[in-house]
């Protein structure tokens, strides 16, 4: 059972590029995502922000 | 005759595209998890290596939806530029802004992986051939859109000198398509075509379809929420806005 965990985890000797190419798809994407998210909910404090000085 | 031009009103507003597409992010993001997750587990684990590359040609499940995403966005910016420069739709300038970094992204993601693939299957990680060459440019042409963008304070301004740029690099598409055809290249020709049976068996296939369509959807859910992130932040002076900023700050 181990064995077969290595075995697949090796890539028949290419692991190294293979796990490289998915681990930096994962990455990209996550981080994408984050920065959306933190984009978003930056812009609407600042507004919020904003209105409030307005307000004064 | 009406119903179109409202349609074309309507999509010349940005505060209805706000509206109807508050749920398309999740929407999309959801399925495009799905669909990338299960072709990226069918084509590590269940797809058959490759009789000649082994077990790296699975890199071509990124690689390769990376590289069509990259081109697909690059041309969506070239039709928002073009609409601008014709029309002056405020829509499609912040479209053409939203686009930009993933299409940048996708591009980074294939050159990585071409890199990673390169290695084990040339012996080396970067060749200067007619393929990776284009990709780069497509690379550095992204780049350039966005500074530009960054260096122009107007929005007016730097939206159409966007726009022409942008136009202009439609010449590199092309180029990237047909490159392995038109110079002796290291590249592989095109695995997916419209004409011919894909050049690979089914179960190799099938999964890199699945990752396609889950990265254009996964294009689909960025660049929507980045829209309607820029929507906001142009409109933020609209009183639509400001309610709605009201609204989030209870």
């Amino acid at each position: 059972m181990i064995d077969r965990i290595i075995e697949f985890f090796s890539m028949g000797g290419h692991g190294l590029y293979v796990w490289l190419s998915y681990g930096a798809a994962v990455i990209l994407i996550s981080f994408l995502v984050v920065s959306l998210r933190r984009k978003k909910r930056r812009l609407l404090r600042d507004l919020a922000d904003q209105q409030l000085r307005n307000r004064g | 005759m009406e119903a179109l031009i409202r349609f074309w009103h309507r999509l010349s507003s940005p505060r209805w595209f706000y509206e109807i597409s508050s749920s398309w992010p999740l929407r999309f993001g959801v399925v495009s998890a799905l669909l990338l997750g299960t072709g990226c587990v069918w084509g590590l684990v269940f797809a058959p290596a490759d009789y000649q590359q082994g077990d790296s040609f699975r890199i071509i499940y990124i690689h390769v939806p990376a590289a069509i995403v990259a081109q697909s966005a690059y041309l969506v910016a070239a039709s928002s530029g073009f609409v601008l420069l014709v029309w002056r739709l405020k829509l499609a300038d912040m479209l053409l802004v939203s686009i930009l970094p993933f299409g940048a992204a996708a591009t980074a993601l294939n050159l990585f992986t071409g890199a990673a693939w390169g290695k084990p299957t040339w012996g080396s990680w970067w060749f200067w051939d007619a393929r990776t060459t284009s990709m780069l440019v497509l690379f550095f042409l992204y780049i350039g859109l966005m500074a530009l963008r960054e260096a122009i304070p107007r929005a007016e301004k730097a939206g159409k000198a966007c726009a022409i740029l942008v136009l202009v690099g439609v010449v590199n598409i092309p180029i990237i398509k047909y490159s392995v055809d038109w110079w002796l290249t290291l590249h592989q020709p095109a695995t997916f075509t419209l004409t011919d049976k894909p050049s690979m068996p089914v179960e190799m296939w099938i999964p890199l379809a699945i990752n396609v369509v889950g990265a254009y959807l996964l294009l689909i859910a960025l660049v929507v929420g980045r829209l309607r992130v820029e929507i906001l932040y142009r409109q933020s002076a609209s009183s639509w806005v400001q309610d709605l900023v009201k609204r989030y700050r209870e």
